[in-house]
């Protein structure tokens, strides 16, 4: 796959463009019919995958009165930002976005390195048993004995309520080590062999020669793997029934069901201390769900712009392979 | 040269040595789990060890069928799982539709617009999807409220809190959540077509449609039909999270699918043993369909999809 495929292609290269203009002469009806349709729909699909995070978050800084009634549709009315400074008076909000920024933190960065690692090392050809090692990995992408064995397994580890299990079993990733892989492979094989004769060995070839190379698909990989580690959400539900190690995923679980408990318990913080609380500001069910809502989402909706062009480039590179 | 022999086995030892721990720690979380399977030969009852829990043999794989009531219970999970997952097939061409109409829009900004934005769904966990469901739609939610206002209901629709058309529903999020992202492969596709392909079709005066239809399809078949194989292989596995967070007392009957049921029956019901049953026939099965696809496309294709 060439760079500027994988980089995002079908806007670097319009197929045919060249041809469209020499053959405006000929556009018929149904063409432009055509035209006109395919701008409408993907204008409206657009708007539906958009307007739920809008509306969310133009409802969260209105005053919370007037968006309780439905006024807030298109823009917020009375801007205010009480919500965002209440939601994190609730009570193991912080502490979930602590484990939360740690298992991505921590889990990312752990399964970068072994990808990189493992990448790397499976293409080494004088490994000991490099292509039965390398099955072993692959195949475990395509069986999984359950949820319910895995638990039980995890539980004889003593993997329950423990910080731990969010981390390791992530650290080995077999699509990410398929990626680095086959990037190492399409590089020149010279780099390594001018190294080995200046004596490098197995480990300084990695960290001297490798590791800045591979950056590009490590930055890939790193995105995809926070992601995942930030929208997990399974493992506390399975794993965890320790309210200190709860994730932001977990705790948003929790308050769509319970949410009016925790707006009456908001509010009386707010009624005990000085702060004056108008109708604009005190907290409703809806409020402080849609706050926790916007506040589990923003790294996503922050990060996804940004790296969208890495997203693409892993499937890319992912679909080459398998 | 015995020497230089001798140190080379070495060294390719010492290599090997340096992912061991990680084939250790693979082994640990993806190989031992399997070992978890014995529970379903054992009539297993925490906080009992199953070293002192009797031997049932093949018991819990009886009680699935053993009579009217189990059989009927069994048939709606299965139920569930293939409409479910059928409607998802039925519908997998989608994503390629997508993809051919967003490649015949011109104006390159605005298709990077469609493309960016159609795929932000598919990063956020379906927590998150289900958060932003009840946002919008549940009885004090944006399109209630709309509606009202409009005078066109009075009552709100609860479409969260309803048993009719909860497989429809679960379609409808899948494909919100994924259907822009699923496109990408396909424009991955388009992209590797030759112009000269083109050129072709529109010097023989091929309209538009004439070329979606004779290049642009046939260049998108081969990852249609991996993509297919490959959902066929996961008929089984919906995964639990997307109806875990959407099962509630109204559609509970209509979204519990094997996943979603081994996942009740264990944590809910404590009964681990059927649980395990059922989740090991299901990993059985999902691993004779793969073969099966596999197989299918080495005889169609004559390449392997895994």
């Amino acid at each position: 796959m060439s760079d500027t495929a994988a980089g995002l292609a079908p806007n670097d290269k319009v197929p045919g463009s060249h041809l469209t203009r020499k053959m405006k002469v000929q556009v018929s009806p149904t063409d432009k019919m055509i035209t006109v349709l395919t701008y409408v729909l993907f204008s409206l699909y657009a708007f539906i995958c958009v307007y739920p995070f809008y509306s969310i978050i133009i409802n969260t800084i209105s005053a919370n009165d007037i968006s309780a009634k439905g006024d807030v549709i298109f823009y917020p009315i009375n801007i205010q930002f009480h919500n965002y400074v209440d939601a994190f008076k609730i009570p193991g909000l912080w502490d979930a976005a602590i484990v939360s920024i740690g298992r991505t933190v921590i889990g990312t960065t752990l399964t970068v390195g072994a990808s990189a690692f493992l990448g790397f090392m499976f293409t080494q050809e004088d490994m000991w048993k490099r292509k039965f090692w390398y099955r072993y990995t692959v195949l475990t992408m395509f069986f999984n004995a359950g949820v319910i064995p895995w638990y039980l397994t995890m539980r004889s580890l003593h993997l329950t309520n423990n910080f731990f299990a969010y981390i390791l079993p992530t650290i080995v990733a077999p699509f990410f080590i398929i990626l680095v892989k086959t990037f190492v492979e399409s590089t020149p094989k010279e780099l390594q062999q001018a190294a080995s004769i200046d004596g490098a060995g197995t480990m300084t070839l990695f960290f001297k020669v490798m590791l800045p190379i591979c950056k590009p698909i490590l930055a890939t990989v790193a995105i995809f793997a926070a992601v995942d580690q930030w929208n997990s959400f399974q493992d506390t539900l399975l794993l965890v029934t320790e309210s200190k190690l709860y994730s932001l995923q977990f705790i948003l679980y929790n308050y769509i069901n319970q949410a009016s408990s925790i707006s009456n318990m908001v509010n009386l913080q707010n009624a005990g201390s000085t702060a004056i609380t108008s109708l604009a500001t005190k907290q409703t069910t809806t409020s402080i769900r849609m706050t926790v809502t916007i506040i589990v989402v923003a790294p996503i909706l922050l990060v996804y712009p940004i790296f969208q062009r890495f997203f693409v480039k892993g499937i890319m590179l992912g679909a080459v392979k398998g | 040269m015995q020497i230089q022999k001798s140190s080379m086995k070495n060294s390719s030892i010492r290599k090997f040595l340096f992912i061991l721990p990680f084939m250790v720690l693979l082994g640990v979380f993806a190989y031992y789990p399997l070992y978890g399977w014995v529970y379903a030969f054992f009539d297993y009852t925490p906080p009992i060890p199953l070293s002192k829990s009797p031997f049932v043999g093949l018991k819990w794989f009886y009680t699935l069928v053993e009579n009217q009531v189990k059989i009927d219970q069994t048939l709606q999970i299965i139920k569930n799982t293939f409409g479910m997952s059928g409607l998802n097939l039925l519908f997998s061409w989608l994503p390629m539709i997508f993809a051919i109409f967003l490649n015949e829009i011109k104006a390159i900004r605005f298709r990077r617009f469609i493309q960016t934005v159609t795929t932000l769904p598919n990063f956020i966990s379906w927590v998150l999807v289900y958060s932003l469901a009840f946002s919008m739609f549940s009885s004090e939610g944006i399109v209630n409220g709309l509606l009202k206002q409009l005078g066109v209901i009075d009552s709100p629709i609860l479409l969260l809190q309803n048993s009719d058309h909860v497989w429809i529903m679960m379609w409808i999020w899948t494909t919100w959540k994924t259907l822009g992202w699923s496109a990408i492969l396909y424009i991955a596709a388009i992209m590797s077509i030759d112009d000269s392909l083109y050129e072709a079709a529109y010097v023989d005066g091929a309209t538009r449609m004439r070329v979606i239809w004779h290049v642009v399809l046939p260049s998108m078949v081969p990852t249609y039909f991996v993509l297919l194989m490959l959902q066929i292989a996961s008929f089984l596995n919906n995964g639990l999270e997307q109806y875990f967070v959407f099962q509630n007392a109204f559609n509970k009957d209509s979204i519990q699918v094997l996943d979603l049921y081994v996942y009740n029956l264990a944590m809910g019901g404590g009964s681990y043993s059927v649980s395990v049953a059922i989740s090991m026939l299901k990993s059985l099965i999902s691993v004779v369909l793969l073969f099966s696809v596999n197989g299918l496309s080495k005889r169609l294709r004559g390449e392997s999809i895994v």
